[in-house]
């Protein structure tokens, strides 16, 4: 299909216009966006983060924020798995039953801040916890986990329990134990330690008792007054560590950054800035922009084998199908955004990627690696361009047998735009249908027509399906078709009043559109506070979305901006229960 | 009626054939003169359990004409054919919306199981009824409450401990079977040993874990604690797992069964057929070991995903997308399910009903609530929710009697079975689906 001459314009304009914008930070080095009709240059495939230079200011005053409020959060799967990972080592499996995370308001994010724990969670936490603490300690691994030699390996030894809870601990609880907490657990190590005339059977049992605590299984956050500001609340030194380090490396704080947390530093400007600045440099920052996609697109579901494909329908389905696709969505974003510290809108025009063979038979590309991954550019006039043409979003919204241009459109309207979507009306009658003209029709857009035929259903339909249907010409798994049913597909169509002809064409125009940043903006910042955005976060989040465009859409400048913000550092206190949001 | 197996034969046909050891079934000497209690005392325990499907019925083709007992069976009624006797059918019990909006496929369960029409989508503005019943019975069992889902989802119960967390439903057979007779259950049949060290170690672990919580609540706002407050109910619950494991089941006709082989989870109808007959085969042994009162099975979602092989459509698009057929006056094809799921149903009421315990069964110690969200699901309906009660609740219910609701709230139904199982309540529902009313036609 020909691209109009106006979407091309319009695309190459825009990613002009972003080149051109002044920007001042992160550029160096790195090569320029992908762009409609220009390959990008090949870039090296390891992440190789370019440490940041001092950022200067950004634009205009940074306005008051009147910020909401805070709660505990409680860990994510991946976030528990990682800070085992990181305390005890990458060895030890957590093998067992996590509690499913819970997304509200589009987040999984925000849900940690509702989530609690139900029985059949914590029964989990607990059979987690011994196989945790029993590898930790046996004689394999307790050389690195225990930091001293028991009198004997068959008694009791309170100094070298009380070294080991106190060192683990800091690291479980986020901030150093209090004495009570070390006490009631070298009690309880000795009476363990003595009946089983075993000293790391003990600890085996002390560090049980930490890992299904509420204080670890909770990140708890804490306020306190502002000596700078009478008015105003704000996160401890302690809580702005764990905030910190969940937000921008998805995992528990390292030692440096407790020391800093226990120094009082976090709370300091410079202090803050000079931590940010090392974690922003670290590669764990990957960490944090795989689990953000991961979050915002829902993409779990691919790893966690719930979307299923009709197999005699999509002979090509697999799970392991599934888990490249989520993990070639995952690689094309950290390239881009921080490898290439390439510009975000610029995400829905890339047209490089990454394959493994799998991947090839339904992008209908050849594979050279036998195994494992490699870098793949589609050519321009190839119909791939963008993560919205990605097989992951695109069997993630469609149903096990067939397409759905309204779920795409859906996605696309309510998480990369932020736009809502009103559900259909309750007093619906939907046996008022042209069921004819539904069940017969060749193609989706014909069968959509009955819909949009209807007044009832046409105002949301005509917010959703247009868009998605650019996609039509990827089929309910993402494999490249010209036709439906022996019609051919019609992908043209147009989003804020610009015409598109096909899938290239609507990334392009949803990379021009202004709704764009913002989203992104707003829900990286509920990402990082745990909960919905408040009205009187509204002016801070503009100011973050000029700023944003002004350092050339850089996810590390974002990144750096939202930490740095005083929404990000204070709060109105804890939360009320019923309180929204 | 269908005829009564003998608690051997049935033992030995569940779990795919594979041999299970048989222990020695409850002598009638043991128990008093009306075979419902222990002799020394303790009465066989009640169970209660929800049994959901999605997207409903065709109401013309599913209420039966008759009310009372021996009412006829519609076409989408005949899978119940020889068990009339042990389920009753409530139609006619309307959602009262008070201006609220009908939100699609969640209104109507979420009304059922909260009394409370949701004011947002998929909202669920208080704890649900079952877990209201297992605050009352389910304390003295290992597990309160056993959800699972037949079609692969965990995220998919509707079990609400509060507005804002889910009791995740168990999805894989294996996984169920290994949760309850794996680690912690006592097997009666095992020779009796003293307790392992090991476990006495645990208990004295939570009390530390106790003692954090007790500090952290000090310090928290509102919502945390009552977030907290969940905490300890679960922290509760796991310590009673661990006192429970100290000794072995006190019930008769408790025996560990074979472990469940040959899973598959899916959404495909006979998936989903094959993983709820394990799952309640499991189950089954679970209610017989009393090692939970309280169950959520749930069948399908209320946006059913289920689907035939190979076809492009799943259930819940069938029911909006599909003609009716002018000549049959309904959906063939979303019909299919509709059917399905009632097949599923009298299949697990039979295993139930075919389960010796005491002198009767042990659907007679039971109460399960077969309930959707929605009548006719193309129109959303849910001003005539289906509902199906199976089982004596150990006496306390009369089954198998048709009763029309003619309009009457819903939340009479909730109420009913939530005061069958001894929730304090003299009254349920919100607004003008508040009731003070059982429904005294299933009462016995």
């Amino acid at each position: 299909m020909k691209r109009s001459p106006h979407t091309r314009a319009l695309g190459g304009l825009f990613v002009g216009l972003l080149l051109a914008a002044p920007f001042g930070c992160g550029s160096d080095g790195s090569r320029p966006a992908a762009s409609p009709g220009e390959p990008p240059a090949p870039s090296p495939a390891p992440v190789a983060t370019p440490s940041p230079a001092p950022r200067p200011d950004p634009p205009g005053d940074v306005p008051a924020v009147d910020p909401g409020p805070i709660a505990m959060r409680r860990l994510t799967q991946e976030q528990y798995r990682a800070t085992i990972a990181d305390v005890l080592g990458d060895d030890i499996v957590p093998a067992g039953r996590l509690e499913p995370d819970t997304r509200q308001s589009g987040l999984i994010a925000v849900g940690t801040s509702e989530a609690s724990l139900t029985p059949s969670g914590l029964e989990g936490y607990d059979t987690i916890a011994r196989a945790v603490a029993e590898q930790a300690v046996d004689a394999t691994h307790r050389d690195r986990n225990v930091p001293c030699q028991p009198e004997a390996l068959t008694g009791t030894d309170d100094a070298c329990t009380g070294r080991f809870v106190r060192a683990v601990g800091r690291k479980l609880f986020r901030r150093p134990l209090r004495d009570e907490e070390v006490a009631t657990r070298v009690e309880i190590a000795r009476n363990a330690a003595s009946d089983l005339a075993d000293f790391y059977a003990g600890l085996e049992v002390a560090l049980s008792t930490l890992l299904l605590s509420p204080e670890f299984l909770f990140r708890v956050e804490v306020d306190e007054a502002d000596p700078s500001n009478a008015s105003a609340r704000r996160l401890t030194s302690l809580s702005m560590a764990s905030r910190l380090s969940y937000f921008l490396w998805n995992t528990t704080p390292d030692d440096e950054l407790l020391d800093a947390a226990e120094a009082g530093e976090l709370v300091l400007d410079r202090g803050l800035a000079d931590q940010v600045d090392r974690m922003l440099a670290s590669p764990r920052l990957e960490k944090s922009v795989r689990s953000l996609f991961s979050d915002m697109y829902g993409l779990e579901q691919l790893e966690q084998g719930l979307v299923r494909k009709d197999p005699s329908i999509f002979p090509v389905f697999s799970q392991a199908l599934m888990r490249d696709a989520r993990e070639q969505t995952l690689r094309v974003a950290v390239e881009h955004l921080l490898t290439d510290d390439g510009a975000y809108p610029s995400l829905f025009t890339t047209r490089h990627s990454f394959m493994t063979r799998p991947l090839g038979l339904v992008y209908r590309v050849p594979v050279a690696a036998p195994d494992g991954w490699e870098p793949f550019t589609f050519p321009d006039d190839s119909r791939r361009a963008g993560v919205l043409t990605h097989v992951s979003l695109l069997a993630l919204h469609s149903h096990p047998g067939r397409s759905s241009p309204t779920l795409r459109g859906k996605f696309i309207r309510e998480v990369i735009l932020c736009q809502d979507v009103p559900p259909p009306p309750g007093d619906i009658d939907f046996s008022m249908f042209a069921d004819d003209a539904a069940t017969s029709s060749s193609t989706a857009r014909q069968r959509l027509e009955a819909h949009v035929a209807n007044p009832a259903c046409a105002g949301c339909h005509a917010i959703m399906d247009p868009i998605g249907l650019a996609l039509e010409t990827m089929d309910g798994i993402g494999i490249e078709r010209d036709t439906e049913n022996g019609e051919r597909i019609d992908a043209s169509g147009e989003l804020g009043g610009v015409a598109f002809d096909d899938a290239p064409g609507l990334g392009a125009v949803i990379a021009g559109d202004p709704a764009l940043t913002r989203c992104f903006v707003q829900t990286l910042y509920e990402y990082a506070t745990g909960r919905v955005s408040v009205a009187g976060e509204r002016e801070l989040l503009d100011y973050l979305t000029q700023s944003f465009g002004a350092s050339g859409h850089r996810l590390r400048d974002l990144l750096r901006l939202i930490v740095l913000s005083d929404g990000f550092r204070t709060t109105s206190g804890p939360r009320a229960a019923g309180g929204e949001p | 009626m269908t005829s009564r197996l003998h608690r051997r034969t049935v033992l030995r046909g569940m779990l795919g054939g594979a041999a299970v050891s048989v222990g020695l079934p409850l002598l009638e000497i043991f128990l008093n003169d009306n075979g419902t209690a222990l002799a020394q005392g303790a009465p066989l325990p009640v169970r209660f359990g929800t049994w959901f499907w999605g997207c409903g019925i065709n109401p013309d083709r599913w209420v039966p004409n008759v009310e009372g007992p021996d009412y006829d069976l519609p076409p989408e009624l005949e899978a119940i054919d020889g068990l009339q006797g042990e389920v009753s059918v409530l139609s006619g019990f309307n959602t009262i919306l008070d201006g609220r909006a009908n939100w699609p496929h969640s209104t109507g369960v979420a009304a059922m199981l909260t009394g409370i029409v949701p004011e947002t989508d998929g909202a669920f503005h208080g704890a649900t009824l079952d877990v209201s019943i297992a605050d009352t019975i389910g304390n003295g069992t290992r597990f309160r409450s056993l959800e699972m889902a037949a079609t692969g989802w965990p995220g998919q119960s509707y079990s609400r401990p509060s507005p804002t967390s889910v009791n995740t439903s168990t999805v894989s057979p294996f996984e169920l079977y290994t949760r309850i007779f794996g680690d912690g259950f006592v097997d009666p049949s095992d020779s009796q040993q003293g307790p392992d060290p090991r476990t006495l170690l645990r208990q004295s672990a939570l009390t530390a874990v106790r003692e954090d919580a007790r500090r952290l609540e000090g310090i928290l706002g509102s919502h945390d604690r009552r977030r907290l407050d969940e905490y300890f109910t679960s922290l509760r619950q796991l310590e009673q797992q661990i006192e429970l494991s100290l000794s072995p089941p006190q019930l008769e006709g408790c025996e560990r069964p074979a472990e469940p082989r040959g899973e598959e989870l899916g959404t495909d109808l006979p998936q989903a057929r094959a993983t709820h007959r394990m799952l309640a085969e499991v189950l089954v042994f679970a209610l017989l070991c009393d090692q939970t009162r309280v169950f959520n099975m749930l069948f399908s979602w209320g946006l059913s995903a289920l689907r035939h092989p190979g076809a492009s459509s799943s259930h819940h698009q069938l029911t909006h997308d599909e003609l009716v057929d002018p000549d049959l006056g309904y959906q063939p094809q979303a019909t299919t399910f509709a059917i399905a799921s009632m097949d599923a149903w009298a299949e697990f009421v039979n295993l139930l009903a075919t389960t010796p315990e005491g002198a009767g069964t042990l659907l007679d110690n039971c109460l399960v609530m077969g309930h959707s969200e929605s009548s006719f699901a193309k129109s959303h309906d849910v001003s005539s929710l289906p509902v199906l009660l199976a089982g004596r609740a150990g006496g306390a219910v009369r089954s198998g009697v048709h009763v029309r609701g003619n309009g009457e709230p819903v939340t009479r139904i909730g109420l009913t079975v939530q005061q069958v199982l001894g929730v304090p309540l003299a009254q349920w529902g919100s607004r003008s689906m508040t009731t003070a009313q059982p429904i005294n036609d299933v009462l016995a």
